[in-house]
């Protein structure tokens, strides 16, 4: 029994800087890293178990996206008794995220938990006394990634998706009222109706593609604004976590007057830092822009970290920035603690009940390790720990939603083309059913159940 | 005293649609067989609409013509109207939909049993069935008659304890003023069966005469008659019409005022009823915002009548039936001549079957029609011919036909009865059907004569016209792809006065055939050297070009699908020894014993990691073995 498709995956829990291995198993697995990997010196017959040094290269788009060691494994001799290939990387979550991408849009299939287990078992490299371990791995992976699933799911998303999928199925129903009953006096369903539905939808699982929870995250990164008045230490504490100077920083106020990102790799979590123009009230035309911005950021940035001079008072200005993070994610972070300190803490903390309070000093580079610890934590706190589990997760719900919009876009060229609605409506399943694999439903009596709730049929 | 009454292969229990299929089924396989009904006047009766086919009903009358069934022809034989359905959508949903004349149905099917070598009929009722270690030895008449035999079919329908309900009126009986079975049931579940209780109903009968159809929108049949059967050739006849009108206020008004008196809302009635087929008082009361519903008029036949109120299935009282229907446009002084009733009835919980609808229980036991839960005519005729079939094949010491999810609709049937389970009668639905493009009523004989043939239902003949048809379209296409259009300014001045964009690099017909405003008709102005090809042929043509990319892409599907199928389980299984396994899971597979991974993945409660268990555990088992 030989299972003919090629599986990928991520195969190393990841740390800071960590190497992770991509690892990928089946007849195409040599095919597909040839065509990604680029060795640094030409390689005329694979060796078997050798690792190469070279380059990941997005083939499309012809960027490195990192410095790999790669080793080919010739079937039987191998875990899975297939072809193997392992991709070590160094360039942490973002870049294994990205290689395995690469591996999956080349042909392979993303591998189900414990499936490389599963497959060394059926393909006879583990004996027969081990079965039930193997079982138990299988049975644990699944679980565990079930769990991570359904943590993915929290914050409106599983809503979002089981809306869209509700709407797709109002309009299933209809077609397949109209098919099975076509003498009930039911209206046919309109194709410009439909046709506008199905484009709504589409945007609607584009919108969720940019955003999936921590699969997001993982792409993206973290967003997080340095917010607070000018002269706090924004900049200072930019580049205090990056240990390097990247933004420009003076004692005079209003030094940062544009946007500046960057991005810090936190125990496998990438952050983008954003810093932004002290908020202050300005006659400066280009600082005004700035402040502008700066508000414009805090809307859609994920966390906050709020700056406070620890060698002054707590001011109006501050004030009015509490309001603008009062809904908002924040960590508030009193720098400047090597100075004097003349900030009123109880204050602060009365003011900001329900936010943490980490005291650093940006120039004496103080404090940057917990606050970092922080930032950590509450992300897990929100979303979960990120492990190759999550990272799967993450992939998983992302193909799904990409295959769903592909099969919506199929759809509405069938359309155009006056395909026949039981055609129309193929398409219109498979992306029902492809987000159902995200929510976990995929029970096809929903159809049914929809046509008999909608409709008054029968004779 | 009991005696014994016969020595047979096969006895078939009921001779409704399911027992009229199986017993032919059998007798044609050169099994001996007899075939039972309490009444012989209810053989091949049509207790509710005097209607064959429609979507997915139709899909599976083709299928049955295809594989050697009856109900196809005697349809054809006796309709008094025709109609393709769904015309306006595309051809994976177009149904036959035919007007039976009740009783000429049913005596030319009684006539053609009659007909048949190797089948007996008689009224009897049966009450026991007789087993011994696991194997079924015959069948127990009332009158004590034994009748020995290899297999038995249990067809018995609505009757198994059956219950009369209108109004506050209720009785034991079956349907049409029939006697009920009302010992069966016991038999079945001391031999340890399980059994549930579903309800349907009918709506009541008018006279024709009491009826002003001036008031009412006429629906005639189709001018060009297409039959069900692939063996019936060009039909000619006489259509009669079928009447359409609306309820309204008044009818909802009286309905709403005496609800009280509804069975189905006081409780009297506590079996499931179909979704699909709603009683009126369901329909007013579940979408009371809809002012009217639809009533269409069918005549029951050409000697009678009696016409069928079709949408007005009812067990109000009988004072309450009359009221209402005269409330209706043209129904002013209707007279009923039957009232509408509902009935409950015993059914056999289908997870009890196997694929084959043999019982797992007891060898040689099978069981087909509205005893598994389903409701409709097509969905029995479907189950009786695969029960003939295969306890004729077992008789035989042959493999069971046993047809996939992706060959034909009763392969969805079947494994959404024995699979899945059922909470409600059961109707074919196109909806069911997932590679429902590929199963279509005009490819039927082209998926099923084979096997039809391999069983010895369909002739040598007939299955030598299905290849050569096979072939026909194959050459066709072959024909069409090699075949280039050049982009001359003759050919395309042809293909703008055909409404089409014009070419600027080489077409094949094929290509051009492909476009969505093209027909086979319309390329014809290319095409001067056309061989001369029978419509069907060409409609098959026309149908894999158009949707080509959608079929091969349910093909695609289904290979996937067919590799879990043929990964098969053992009969004799046993799920305590599998090590892993979730105990929800354990136990439903325990239910059901699917016979492949993949009917083993379509059970409700197992999921992938148990699928996956279950592939550890059999290869685990097939090494056991490969060592001694
Ligand atoms: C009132 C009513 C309304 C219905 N409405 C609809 C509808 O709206 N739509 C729809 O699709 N379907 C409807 N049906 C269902 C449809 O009629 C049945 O599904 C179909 O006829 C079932 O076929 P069958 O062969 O399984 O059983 P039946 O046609 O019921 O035949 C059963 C046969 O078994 C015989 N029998 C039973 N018990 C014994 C015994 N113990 N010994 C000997 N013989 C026995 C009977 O005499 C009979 O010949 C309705 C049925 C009824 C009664
Ligand atoms: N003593 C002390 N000085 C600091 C610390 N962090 C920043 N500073 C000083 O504070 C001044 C302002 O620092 P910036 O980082 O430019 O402040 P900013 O918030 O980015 O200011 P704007 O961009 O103008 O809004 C500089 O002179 C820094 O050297 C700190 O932790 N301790
Ligand atoms: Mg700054």
């Amino acid at each position: 029994m030989k299972d003919e498709d090629t599986i990928a995956a991520i195969s190393t829990p990841m740390g800071e800087g960590g190497i992770g291995i991509v690892r990928i198993s089946g007849e195409k697995s040599f095919d597909i890293a040839r065509k990604i990997f680029h060795p640094r010196s030409e390689i005329k017959n694979i060796k078997s178990r050798y690792l190469y040094l070279g380059h990941i290269v997005d083939p499309e788009k012809g960027y490195i996206v990192d410095e790999v060691l790669t080793s080919f494994f010739k079937a039987p001799h191998t875990y899975t008794r297939e072809d193997m290939v392992e991709i070590n990387c160094h360039g942490g979550v973002t870049a294994q995220r990205k290689i395995l991408e690469l591996a999956l849009k080349l042909g392979a299939r993303l591998a189900e938990p414990g499936e490389f287990t599963k497959r060394a078992f059926l393909n006879g490299r583990i004996d027969l006394s081990q079965a039930e371990a193997v079982i138990d791995i299988i049975r644990s992976k699944t679980e565990r990634a079930l769990v991570m699933a359904s943590r993915q799911l929290a914050g409106g998303f599983s809503e979002k998706i089981n809306s869209i999928r509700s709407e797709l199925l109002n309009i299933m129903a209809h077609i397949e009222a109209n098919i099975d009953f076509p003498e009930d006096d039911i209206p046919e369903a309109d194709p410009g109706k439909i046709k506008g539905e199905i484009i709504k939808t589409r945007g609607q699982i584009e919108e969720l593609i940019k955003n999936t929870g921590s699969g997001r995250i993982m792409r993206e990164g973290l967003s997080t604004l340095i917010l607070g008045r000018t002269n706090v230490g924004k900049s200072s504490l930019l580049n205090a976590m990056l240990k390097e100077e990247r933004a420009i920083v003076t004692d005079v106020p209003g030094t940062t007057r544009d946007i500046i990102e960057e991005y810090i790799n936190i125990k496998g979590i990438p952050v983008k830092i954003i810093d932004t123009a002290g908020i202050r009230e300005t006659s400066d035309l280009v600082e005004k822009i700035g402040v502008e911005r700066a508000k414009k950021y805090l809307k859609e940035a994920e966390m906050v970290l709020l700056i406070m001079d620890a060698s002054e008072e707590i001011t109006d200005e501050d004030r009015s920035i509490f309001e603008m993070v009062k809904d908002k994610f924040t960590i508030c972070v009193i720098n400047k603690i090597d100075l004097p300190e003349k900030i009123e803490v109880k204050e602060l903390e009365r003011l900001l009940p329900d936010k943490k309070i980490i005291r650093i000093s940006a120039l004496k580079q103080q404090g940057i390790e917990e606050l970092k610890d922080e930032i950590y934590n509450s992300v897990v706190e929100k979303i979960g720990p990120i492990d190759e589990n999550t990272i799967i997760a993450g992939q998983r719900q992302k193909k799904a939603l990409e295959d769903a919009e592909d099969s919506l876009s199929r759809a509405l060229t069938s359309m155009d083309e006056k395909m026949p609605v039981e055609i129309i409506e193929i398409d219109i399943k498979e992306a029902w059913e492809k987000l159902g694999e995200i929510t976990g439903d995929t029970v096809s009596d929903e159809i049914i159940n929809a046509i008999f709730e909608n409709f008054c049929i029968g004779k | 005293m009991e005696y014994t009454a016969g020595y047979y292969d096969v006895a078939v229990v009921g001779a409704g649609h399911a027992g009229c299929e199986a017993a032919l089924a059998a007798a044609r396989m050169g099994m001996n067989t007899v075939v039972f009904a309490i009444n012989l006047d209810s053989i091949a009766l049509m207790p509710c609409n005097p209607s064959i086919g429609g979507p997915a009903k139709g899909h599976l009358v083709r299928e049955i013509d295809a594989l050697g069934g009856e109900m196809g022809i005697n349809t054809d034989k006796t309709f008094i109207q025709i109609r393709m359905l769904n015309t306006g959508k595309g051809p994976a949903v177009r149904a036959l939909r035919a007007q039976a004349d009740k009783k000429a149905y049913q005596f030319s099917m009684k006539y053609t049993l009659e007909r048949q070598q190797n089948l007996d009929i008689v009224q009897e009722e049966v009450v026991r069935i007789m087993e011994e270690g696991g194997k079924v030895k015959g069948v127990v008449t009332r009158t004590g008659g034994i009748f020995y035999s290899k297999a038995v079919i249990l067809t018995t329908g609505v009757y198994l304890r059956g219950r009369i309900i209108i109004g506050d009126v209720n009785y034991s009986g079956g349907p049409n003023g029939l006697f009920p079975a009302s010992q069966l049931s016991e038999s079945l579940k001391d031999l340890g069966f399980e059994l549930g209780r579903f309800k349907t109903g009918t709506p009541p009968r008018v006279h024709k005469h009491s009826i002003d159809f001036s008031k009412m929108i006429e629906q005639p049949g189709d001018e060009v008659i297409i039959p069900f059967s692939y063996t019936s050739e060009n039909i000619k006849r006489e259509q009669v019409s079928c009447w359409l009108t609306y309820t309204n206020k008044n009818t909802h008004d009286i309905i709403m005022e005496n609800l009280y008196r509804a069975p189905l809302y006081t409780g009297d009635i506590r079996g499931v009823g179909p979704r699909y087929c709603p009683s009126i008082e369901v329909k007013v009361v579940n979408f009371r915002e809809k002012p009217s519903h639809q009533i269409f008029i069918e005549p029951e036949g050409l000697n009678t009548n009696e016409m069928y109120i079709q949408g007005m299935s009812t067990s109000l009282p009988a004072d309450v039936q009359i009221r209402m229907l005269r409330t209706i446009k043209g129904m002013e002084n209707a007279r009923i001549m039957r009232y509408g009733y509902a009935i409950e009835y015993d059914y056999v919980i289908p997870t009890q079957l196997s694929l084959s609808l043999e019982t797992r229980k007891i060898k040689g036991l099978y069981m087909a029609g509205q005893i598994n839960g389903t409701s409709g005519y097509e969905e029995a005729a479907a189950q009786g011919l695969i029960a003939g079939i295969n306890a004729a094949l077992m008789i035989k010491d042959r493999e069971p036909v046993i047809l996939k999810r992706s060959d034909a609709y009763i392969g969805v049937l079947i494994d959404d009865l024995i699979t899945k389970g059922i909470t409600e009668p059961y109707r074919m639905l196109t909806s069911r059907a997932e590679y429902r493009l590929l199963l279509r009523h005009d490819n039927a004989d082209l998926r099923l004569t084979e096997i039809g043939h391999e069983v010895g239902l369909i002739s040598d003949d007939r299955y030598k016209k299905t290849l050569e048809k096979k072939k026909m379209i194959e050459k066709e296409i072959e024909r069409l792809k090699s075949i280039k259009i050049t982009p001359t300014e003759e050919n395309n001045r042809i293909l703008e006065e055909l409404g089409t964009a014009p070419i600027n690099t080489p077409f094949t017909l094929e290509g051009l055939l492909r476009r969505p405003e093209m027909d086979y008709e319309k390329i014809k102005a290319l095409d001067k050297k056309r061989p001369e090809l029978p419509p069907e042929v060409i409609e098959q043509v026309e149908i894999m070009v158009s949707y080509d990319g959608y079929i091969r892409r349910q093909i695609e599907q289904v290979e996937s699908f067919k590799k879990l199928e043929n990964k098969k389980i053992p009969n004799d299984m046993n799920y305590d020894m599998v090590y892993g396994l979730r105990t929800e899971a354990r136990e439903r597979l325990k239910k059901v014993m699917p016979c492949s991974i993949g009917q083993a993945s379509r059970i409700s409660g197992v999921n992938p990691a148990d699928i996956t268990i279950l592939l550890i555990y059999l290869e685990q088992q097939k090494r056991k073995k490969a060592h001694g």
